[in-house]
């Protein structure tokens, strides 16, 4: 179950630019905290998002431990061909996910 | 206006070093970047923030990039984007974390090398209460 | 004869309805997200983007999967939640008579997990009993709070009252000399709220999580600095009740938005 919801409108126009949304679940573990034991808590924060479109890689975000928990991107992408984008994210332990979208784009 | 003694004339204007390093001595332009974040923030731990840089842009002069500076966080480069393919609207959402009251950064890099940049105060208030929960 | 109706309308009336008072009339209710900042509120009002969203899908997506030794789901006795959990949350804490104890959302969900699917119960602020609470409680978002504090609940309201009105840590002070007395004022750069209990599950930048109201009334707890109730315990459980009446009429939001 990859933790994370996406949103892009429902039909685009060729063209034009349009809002993609990724909001992830992770706890993005600065490794500044301890445990009620008062053991540091390793830093685990994604530090690479991809979106790729049809293929094409289109957006990048390097976040650091700066990037607040369960973090947001919004970014805008131009309209080519209907299909879809694909997100992909790994964070300092090495976990990988992915989510997917579909795009309908308006001849 | 009271007299200032000029140390803390200088104190009172932060700066944001990891902006000045990145940036080194190429020369950056304000007032086109936007860089929008809450004048205070309810909590450090979660703070919008958006970044936009009004186009049009000429062949060979779109955004390649936007870094994303804090001047006290313990990691100062809090993010970097990147638009490897042209995008004709440039604009970002996140929510970053700010270990306290303290003045960003955010530069946009374009194309043909040329800079753009903005920056922002914002004044990080802390709970009233102790959390032990 | 005289004094013998009188005890017999004592008595009646001890029977029929606790003392219900209300210090905060319907009109002077003021839900936490109306002392959020601009931003906060835009937050829990984005459907999308309101980060305790991400525990109502996966409460949404765990109200579908079989589960314990009978391998039920949810669904497979409950159908859709949008239908069928409609108005439950605003119904919570309740007394349950089959178990002969008050249960609140989370409380009757980990019952159902036992009894119905003869599964093990959930941990306290795990990630799936938050999940479930939030996906059954946002199915009563606009719908106002109504709890029953007569019959066999009667004597958790009650005491559930009276927690609120003592004084308790090192501070010495009680639920209500924050929020009743003084809330819409200021302490350091907070406004101090009614608390209520309408938004929860509730999305907590403090705790950078999505937290129960059992959690959030730890917290209140260690802020007074007074010793933390169990999970699950009597105090917390009756707390809970009276929060609920005392907000009687105000509106479900869940997920909420807080500080």
């Amino acid at each position: 179950m990859a933790d994370a919801r996406v949103q892009v409108p429902a039909q685009v126009r060729r063209g034009e630019s349009f809002e993609v949304k990724i909001l992830i679940r992770h706890a993005m573990e600065t490794g500044y905290r301890l445990t009620d034991e008062g053991k540091p808590i390793a830093r685990n924060v994604i530090r690479e998002l991809t979106c790729r479109y049809n293929g094409v890689l289109v957006f990048r975000a390097e976040p650091s431990s700066g990037i607040a928990a369960n973090p947001l991107f919004t970014f805008f992408v131009t309209a080519g061909d209907s299909g879809e984008l694909v997100f992909e994210w790994v964070d300092d332990a090495g976990a990988r996910a992915s989510e997917r979208a579909s795009v309908t784009v308006a001849p | 206006m009271p007299l200032l003694p000029l140390r803390a004339l200088a104190q009172a204007e932060p700066e944001v070093a990891a902006m000045k390093a990145f940036v080194g001595n190429r020369p950056v332009r304000a007032g086109r970047l936007v860089l929008d974040i809450p004048r205070i923030a309810d909590n450090g731990n979660v703070v919008p923030v958006r970044i936009a840089l009004p186009g049009p842009f000429a062949p060979g002069a779109e955004v390649r990039s936007i870094h994303l500076f804090s001047e006290k966080n313990p990691v100062p480069q809090m993010a970097v984007f990147h638009f490897p393919a042209p995008v004709a609207k440039v604009e970002v959402e996140s929510r970053v974390r700010l270990a306290g009251t303290q003045r960003i950064a955010a530069v946009a890099t374009l194309a043909d090398g040329t800079l753009h940049a903005a920056t922002a105060d914002v004044v990080v208030t802390i709970s009233a209460c102790i959390d032990g929960s | 004869m005289v004094r013998g109706v009188g005890a017999l309308l004592l008595g009646l009336a001890c029977v029929a309805v606790p003392a219900q008072e209300r210090s905060l009339p319907a009109g002077a209710l003021r839900s936490g997200s109306t002392y959020l900042s601009p931003e906060l509120r835009a937050m829990q009002e984005d459907g999308f983007a309101n980060p305790g969203m991400l525990w109502v899908e996966k409460g949404a997506k765990l109200w579908g999967v079989r589960a314990g030794a009978d391998g039920r789901s949810c669904a497979d006795c409950h159908g859709d939640a949008r239908a069928s959990m409609r108005g439950v949350a605003a119904r919570y804490p309740a007394f349950d008579r089959a178990a002969n104890r008050l249960l609140d959302l989370e409380g009757r969900i980990n019952q159902c997990r036992a009894e119905r699917q003869r599964a093990a119960p959930f941990a306290f602020e795990s990630e799936e009993l938050l999940g479930l609470t939030a996906h059954v409680a946002s199915q009563s978002r606009g719908l106002p709070l109504k709890v029953a504090v007569d019959g066999p609940a009667a004597p958790h309201f009650a005491r559930g009252r009276m927690l609120f009105e003592r004084r308790i840590g090192q501070m010495n002070l009680a639920c209500l000399h924050c929020h009743e007395w003084n809330a819409g004022r200021r302490l350091l750069a907070e406004t101090i709220s009614q608390g209520h209990p309408n938004a929860y599950p509730i999305y907590r930048l403090e705790w950078q999580s999505a937290g129960s109201l059992q959690r959030r009334l730890r917290a209140c707890y260690s802020g007074v600095r007074a010793e933390l109730p169990a999970y699950n315990s009597a105090d917390l459980l009756d707390l809970s009740l009276f929060l609920a009446w005392r907000a009687e009429g105000l509106a479900i939001e869940t997920p909420g938005v807080r500080r």
